[in-house]
């Protein structure tokens, strides 16, 4: 006899997978094009958007994010918005500073 | 009751959204571990823009991308090892498994021998060629080879629980209805992965 609270129900087709690794294989080709290209001071924020594009498919559909409850995506929020506060008041501090 | 015993089964406690959680909640500190280090690369970046440019030349943008290829490669199969067993087919469960297990040492050969030529160009950790550059280079190589370096510790570590996982389905430890155990390896396999996704533009796409 269990007493199991959270049991995994959802099961993901294998297709579902496939699909998103051609996705991802395909982002990973637009960023070594991209970064080819000469964007000057926007090829760094080109980079990072196509690797959260990738990061979030990962997030999503490999580590079962969507299909969890909402707390899961919530802390996910929380830590990288942490993350970002680190980020943004380090560069802010390290922009604005004078020596 | 008519002198018949009543056994009460021991109610075993489960709680496998509780387990991801655990792990969730540790790969959140990893995110700050290797947070940390991106903010540290953040800065010196935009401090030495031009020496960050010109070192990353010294890297090798095919073997970079055919890392990131497999490492992809490697996490598909994870996410569907775990397919596999909850639709109670172990033995391809533990071929995607092995499978997984295969491409995480062809990311460590990768960059053995990518490591391997950096050395053999003198550059490492404190070598004279790299100390006679110029201080932004310094810094490159220095957030290059911990960032790859922890990574690839992140990989090893990684395979152990992969390893430990193969030896749980073919006793029955992990089986379609008991799936937990290889649930959490695969969520720290996919990210050493998430890691890798964004190492390989920021160190090997530096144009």
């Amino acid at each position: 006899m269990h007493e199991n609270i959270g049991k995994t129900e959802h099961i993901v087709e294998y297709k579902t997978y496939a699909y998103i690794w051609m996705a991802l294989i395909t982002f990973t080709g637009v960023t070594v094009i991209a970064a080819g290209m000469n964007l000057g001071n926007w090829t760094v924020f080109v980079a990072l958007a196509i690797a959260s594009i990738k990061g979030l498919m990962v997030m999503n559909v490999f580590m079962h994010l969507k299909f969890e409850d909402k707390v899961f995506k919530i802390f996910a929020m929380v830590a990288f918005a942490i993350l970002m506060i680190f980020l943004g008041g380090t560069m802010n501090d390290f922009i604005t500073i004078r020596w | 009751m008519n002198g018949t015993i009543e056994v009460q089964a021991v109610p075993l406690h489960r709680d496998d959204e509780g387990s991801r959680m655990g792990m969730w909640l540790f790969l959140f500190t990893e995110l700050i571990l290797f947070g940390g280090m991106f903010i540290i690369y953040a800065v010196y970046r935009f401090s030495h823009p031009a020496e960050f440019h010109l070192a990353a030349q010294e890297l090798d943008t095919s073997v970079g991308m055919i890392n990131t290829i497999i490492l992809l490669t490697s996490s598909m199969t994870m996410a569907m090892a775990i397919t596999a067993i909850q639709k109670k087919d172990k033995i391809l469960s533990m071929a995607l498994v092995s499978a997984t297990l295969v491409l995480a040492f062809a990311f460590l050969v990768n960059k053995f021998f990518e490591w391997s030529t950096k050395f053999s160009h003198g550059i490492y950790p404190g070598s004279t060629e790299l100390m006679g550059k110029p201080p932004g280079e310094v810094l490159y190589f220095g957030l290059y080879f911990v960032m790859t370096g922890l990574h690839a510790l992140h990989v090893m570590i990684g395979m152990g629980l992969l390893a430990v996982n193969l030896a749980f389905i073919k006793r029955g430890i992990v089986t379609w209805d008991k799936s937990v155990k290889l649930e959490t390896a695969g969520l720290y396999w996919h990210l050493v992965d998430l890691i890798w996704i964004f190492l390989f533009p920021l160190f090997y796409l530096i144009h």
